[in-house]
């Protein structure tokens, strides 16, 4: 699921195939810009809902358009819960994010590095990643649930960063991996022909070379973190993320300022990603 | 990626010379310590207490589980629950082939035509995952709905019969899952894709393959890892997937997750929960190990 797997050479070859291109010109660029469209759609009616008038006297939204307002962004902290599940949100995946791109980013270090003579283990780090990416959210969270019951640890802002660093570390290691793919181990080298230490090499070296893939790792990370629902509800114990607190609010009804904190989250999300584009070209 | 090119450095002399300490034999266990350890005691070891969980016993009236190392709640669930496997197994499938057909072609043009732009396009099949799973399912539930500005037009225009609804079907579950997890499968199959090599195909029009021919016999097998791998990560999380259906579906067709997370979360009946989990779990094994089985384990990660 790595956001850069496109290694720079084969840009240079860039050339017409084939003989017959038509389809290439007109069919299938008008085919991705409607799929395109597809995904942006719901997210752009989201953004669009949130700022629809609400009327009656719930402060619930509609399904019908009633008119444009700005409202719910004035009143964006008006619904307490709301509010709180938000913080929480941001704390925690802020703090998964530091977590899991660390322990990540090492063990991407270690598989790439490292063949299977000198790293015994290694194959089965890997199935164990990808069983992690694969598995079903539902058991992963059900499992944890029954782990936190039989020690008897009481759920709630520390379960859920256990929780999260767990299902991030997989994303944030194949991430860092598909970018260190291409490191080249001279400048290392190098560096230790200079007298520097290991780490004050990996410091002043290694870390600035595979910044881009770790930003893009760190970014998964969030986007993870900040996402999840199925996991978080079964950990979560009373102090909901905003997810979480979303879910709960369906069966009652939704107050606008779902919509407005949901185009937040959306918003610096793709001003991150779109910087790491910027930055990684910058870099290459 | 050839590993070797990687590993191997060119200056022989330069390499022993820094791989002779004790400290580089050990090098990639201690890097690789801190993530193990966490998904050893937070993912394995889990599913592992899960597995135990399905062998107890627990009273409906009480709540309490005694270990029975038995067997006997695995069958039990499966039969009470069966419906809702079935049901679970029917809408991940559907889901998992329209998102097979949809994004093969966006795939395969980022791949061989995307150029320059590659990483912008590969963010905007990315874009759905920077807005909330549960808020992306409830704003289709808003387009959907019988108010919902879509079929309030396709109602007035008289394109569609008054009574017409798509909330509450087996349709907009299935829908619903396949744009949620699309771009799971669009991912590795741009991987795929964008690993075959041109001058394959360049040979296969100078040897008089037309495109149908070109694609049936050059591209489709060389992505077929690919489109293996989009499979199990579609359809593995769609199959436990149940907020689709809780949304969009309304009260009928429940899902297996549903009952899950019932069991665990408003019974309390943990033996239950875990025995499903555990089949749930089984699926997904089966899956993973029959992928490697036909593409061998080396190919698996390379598609992540």
């Amino acid at each position: 699921m790595s956001l850069d797997t496109a290694p720079d050479v084969k840009a240079s070859r860039e050339r017409p195939l084939g003989r017959k291109r038509k389809v290439g010109r007109f069919a299938l660029p008008t085919y991705s810009w409607l799929v395109i469209a597809y995904l942006v759609f719901p997210i752009a009616v989201m953004i669009a809902y949130s700022f629809n008038r609400v009327i009656g006297g719930l402060q619930l939204v509609s399904f019908s358009w009633n008119g444009f307002t700005t409202l719910w962004y004035q009143q964006w902290s008006n619904v307490p819960g709301l509010t709180a599940a938000f913080w929480l949100s941001i704390r925690l995946a802020l703090v998964s994010t530091v977590v899991a791109t660390v322990l990540g980013t090492l063990l991407a270090i270690a598989l790439v590095r490292y063949r299977s003579q000198k790293f015994r283990g290694k194959i089965a780090v890997e199935q164990v990643l990808f069983l992690n990416i694969a598995a079903p959210e539902i058991v992963m969270g059900a499992s944890l649930l029954g782990l936190f019951v039989t020690l008897n640890i009481g759920r709630g802002f520390v379960t859920l960063v256990l929780a999260h660093v767990m299902f991030s570390i997989a994303y944030v290691t194949v991430t860092v991996r598909a970018r260190l793919a291409g490191f080249d181990r001279s400048l290392e080298e190098a560096a230790y022909d200079l007298g520097a230490n290991p780490l004050t090499t990996f410091r002043l070296v290694t870390l600035p070379l595979i910044m881009p893939g770790v930003l893009a790792g760190a970014l998964m990370a969030f986007a993870l973190s900040i996402d999840d629902f199925v996991t978080s509800n079964f950990v979560s114990g009373s102090s909901d993320p905003f997810p979480v607190w979303v879910y709960g609010a369906t069966r009652v009804g939704i107050p606008p300022q779902v919509f407005v904190f949901g185009t937040f989250i959306f918003m610096v999300g793709i001003g991150f990603a779109f910087l790491s584009i910027v930055l990684a070209r910058k870099k290459s | 990626m050839d590993e070797s090119v990687l590993t191997d450095h060119p200056r022989g002399v330069a390499k022993e010379r820094h791989s002779s300490g004790w400290g580089k034999k050990f090098a990639p266990y201690l890097l690789s310590l801190p993530a193990g350890v966490w998904l050893v005691l937070l993912f394995i070891v889990p599913l592992f207490i899960l597995l135990v969980q399905s062998l107890e016993t627990c009273s409906p009236a009480t709540g309490a589980c005694v270990m029975t190392w038995s067997w006997g709640e695995l069958p039990h669930q499966v039969n009470l629950y069966h419906q809702q496997f079935v049901t679970s197994l029917i809408f991940a499938a559907f889901a998992t082939i329209i998102d097979l057909v949809i994004s093969f072609p966006i795939a395969y043009w980022i791949a061989f035509y995307g150029g320059r732009r590659k990483n912008f396009f590969l963010i905007m099949l990315l874009v759905p995952f920077f807005v909330s799973f549960i808020i992306r399912t409830i704003v289709w539930e808003f387009i959907l709905s019988n108010n919902g500005f879509i079929l309030t037009f396709l109602r007035t225009q008289h394109l569609v019969p008054s009574g017409f609804h798509v909330l509450g079907t087996s349709y907009a579950v299935i829908a619903g899952l396949a744009y949620n997890y699309l771009p799971f499968t669009a991912l590795p199959l741009y991987v795929a894709i964008e690993r075959i090599d041109r001058r394959v195909l360049d040979a296969a029009y100078d040897l008089y393959a037309n495109r149908r021919e070109a694609f049936l016999r050059v591209i489709l097998p060389l992505s077929m890892p690919g489109i293996f791998a989009a499979f199990l990560l579609t359809f593995i999380p769609a199959f436990g997937d149940y907020v689709n259906q809780e949304i969009l579906g309304g009260t009928a067709n429940t899902m297996v997750g549903t009952v899950i997370q019932n069991s665990f979360l408003v019974n309390f009946d943990y033996a239950g929960g875990a025995s499903l989990s555990v089949v749930l779990l089984a699926v997904a094994l089966l899956g993973i190990w029959l992928y490697a089985r036909l593409l061998g384990t080396s190919t698996i990660n390379e598609y992540l």
